[in-house]
């Protein structure tokens, strides 16, 4: 890897990445329970499309299981991954941290509270259908982290360090009501545990819906503030002198991030590792510029976690596996890999 | 505590009432609409290829039309399994859930009943699909597909038992049989209930689900099959917060002193009465003192078929010599 780096992601990087995710959505499409060729499993979906009438040889239920259960599924998985990877690097980006994750300032514990809230009795007059429990995710990663940006933004801090401290205090505290609300209500630990472990399983397109307004307004803006993020890296001083205003900057990172995080935990569930390992898997190779690694993130989380998802479906089926297991047990060797064959050592 | 104990007594004299009154008789009020089988009132148990389908039954997801006699019924619930194979629909039952262990011949998968996977379900072709619970809108999400759901979920009482029964039956094409089952595990329960002495004091019990005291309330089914038998479960308004499957402290259990421990842990394993009387405090139990640890069968204990009338007989066996 040279030394200098350009800023712009290269065309060969972007048009490689799209069609990567492209094939990565038909792959996981057309494999399941009940499998067909990628090349059936694209007539079966044209042909769903309003005005469209395609022969596929497929019997209306087995045809309505791809296009209503693994369709959605699949792209809900791409649209989660694209989120959580483009959050993880802007989170790394405004902390200045290698180690910052979507989850850096508690949106996965207040997620967590909320849907434990939701399932057991303490939250019983919210009702259990699945639009409370999602409303009830979102809304706690999104207290959780104006919680702890109210906790943790000083007037004098300028790294951004007492914000990531607030979150570990406000994160340990939310974790400890859960913990107590799940000890005293047995029944709802298995409902808990399968929704903080994903829940890509019951995934529909009303979850689809619900995503894609809020990860296309956040994944804009954050993409858009990669120049500026750019310029954080020398340091907030530098940043100022250079006509960045490193708080409101960070402000708006950081809201934007957690609107596109809370959502996506809301209609997933909790998936760790996406949002460290994307953003510095493109860093290794494509070097430190976020005008590279955001927008990159974006394109390639899709496909990471689709096909993460994939594994999760396919290898013990009829059961599944944890989406966060397998992101975990496959990312962790790959980035391990990229580390080691890359002189380039991560922020 | 007496309240509850009365209105429990009550029940069971209800119960008792009404068995005897219509023993045999199998009434099924609105359940089912079957003009067809209606007419016919024989009491064959053979399902014969009477023209039962399309047939509706009313179901905890609203009312199901079945339009023709299932032949790949896919069951999610072992309790369900069980009453599709005591009602003679087991040739019709093309996959089971990996849970469903009895008949043994019934096609076990592994599929689960706890978190379905529609997909895998779907690749089965099944023309019935029975479930006893409906997670993560499991139920729209197979119907939105097109399959026919039964859903049919963890009854409150035997009454509930009974309707499923003849749900089940009637949804399968065999309306007389499970009647006949129905009436069947009825009056087996009330025979039982005769032999419940009338005690001043009702027996208290605990019911151990697992070494970490973690037990259940009245308020579940087994709970109230307990209840009919005359026994006040000790963890019965200890801790509304809980839920109907609470943790009490050893100490509590300890300080109620049960006259009755039941073990029937979920994962299969049974303490000995020696391993009990080892626990700290154990010795001195009334339950111990007096060898009234009651081991139950942990899969009949937490399913709702019609071996039901097993587990209340080995209850009522265990307790009936009790003052």
């Amino acid at each position: 890897m040279p030394r200098r780096h350009p800023t712009r992601p290269p065309l060969r990087w972007l048009v490689l990445s799209l069609v990567g995710a492209g094939a990565a959505v038909v792959v996981s499409v057309s494999v399941g329970p009940i499998g067909v060729s990628p090349f059936d499993a694209l007539r079966v979906v044209v042909d769903r499309l309003p005005g469209v009438a395609l022969d596929h040889g497929l019997d209306p239920t087995r045809a309505a299981i791809i296009t209503e259960v693994r369709l959605p599924r699949v792209l809900l998985a791409s649209l989660v991954g694209s989120v959580l990877a483009t959050a993880g690097g802007a989170y790394q980006a405004t902390f200045r941290n290698s180690l910052a994750d979507p989850f850096l300032l508690g949106a996965a514990a207040g997620a967590g509270l909320g849907v434990t809230v939701a399932l057991t009795g303490a939250g019983s007059e919210l009702g259990d259908s699945g639009t409370a429990v999602t409303a009830a995710a979102f809304v706690g990663a999104m207290v959780a982290v104006a919680l702890t940006y109210g906790l943790g933004s000083s007037a004098s801090e300028r790294t951004g360090a007492s914000l990531i401290l607030a979150g570990v205090a406000v994160a340990a505290l939310l974790s400890a009501l859960q913990n107590l609300l799940l000890q005293r209500d047995d029944e709802s630990i298995r409902d808990v545990y399968a929704w903080l472990l994903g829940r890509f399983n019951v995934a529909g397109w009303d979850e689809v819906r619900l995503l894609v307004p809020t990860a296309f307004v956040s994944l804009t803006v954050l993409v858009l503030a990669s120049r500026r993020l750019d310029l954080l890296a020398l340091g907030d001083d530098e940043a100022h002198s250079l006509g960045v205003d490193a708080g409101r900057l960070r402000l708006a990172v950081v809201s934007a991030a957690t609107l596109a995080t809370a959502a996506a935990v809301a209609v997933s569930g909790l998936i760790g590792f996406v949002g460290i390992v994307i953003p510095h898997a493109i860093r290794l190779r494509v070097g430190p510029s976020y005008r590279r690694i955001l927008p990159l993130s974006l394109i390639l989380g899709a496909p990471f976690l689709c096909l993460a998802d994939l594994l999760a479906r396919t290898l013990l089926s009829p059961a599944e596996i944890p989406i966060g297991v397998i992101t975990a047990v496959v990312g962790a060797p790959f980035f391990l890999s990229l580390l080691r064959r890359s002189r380039v050592r991560p922020t | 505590m007496t309240r509850m104990t009365r209105k429990t007594m009550r029940s069971a004299a209800a119960l008792l009432a009404i068995t005897l009154a219509f023993a045999g008789c199998g009434d099924d009020d609105t359940v089912v609409s079957a003009p067809e089988a209606v007419t016919d009132g024989s009491t064959s148990t053979s399902s014969t290829p009477e023209p039962m389908f399309p047939v509706t039954v009313t179901a905890d997801n609203g009312e199901v039309t079945i339009p023709t006699e299932p032949t790949a019924i896919v069951s999610l619930s072992p309790s369900i399994t069980e009453m599709l194979y005591a009602v003679g629909a087991g040739d019709q039952v093309g996959a089971v859930d990996a849970s469903s262990d009895f008949p043994a011949d019934a096609p076990v998968t592994e599929l689960s009943g706890f978190r379905p996977n529609v997909e895998a379900i779907g690749a089965l072709a099944p023309d019935l699909v029975f479930l006893a619970r409906d997670r993560d809108d499991v139920v729209a999400t197979l119907e939105g597909v097109g399959i026919t759901v039964v859903l049919l979920e963890a009854p409150e009482s035997l009454e509930d038992v009974y309707r499923q029964i003849e749900t089940v039956a009637a949804a399968t094409g065999h309306l007389d049989a499970g009647a006949e089952v129905a009436a069947e595990v009825e009056s087996g329960i009330a025979a039982l209930l005769s032999d419940v002495p009338e005690r001043d004091e009702p027996l208290t019990y605990f019911y151990e689900l697992t070494d970490e005291y973690n037990t259940l309330t009245s308020q579940t089914f087994i709970g109230a099959v307990l209840a009919l038998a005359g026994l006040d479960n000790i963890a019965d308004g200890v801790d509304p917060g809980a839920g109907s499957y609470p943790q009490l402290t050893a100490e509590y259990v300890l300080d109620t002193n049960p006259d009755v421990v039941f073990v029937a842990h979920a994962d299969g394993s049974a303490p000995s009465a020696d391993e009990l009387s080892a626990r700290p405090g154990w010795a001195e139990l009334t339950a111990i003192v007096d060898g009234r640890v009651v081991a139950l069968d942990p899969d009949i204990a937490s399913r709702w078929g019609p071996r039901i009338v097993d587990l209340f007989d080995d209850v009522v066996r265990a307790t009936a010599g009790i003052g």
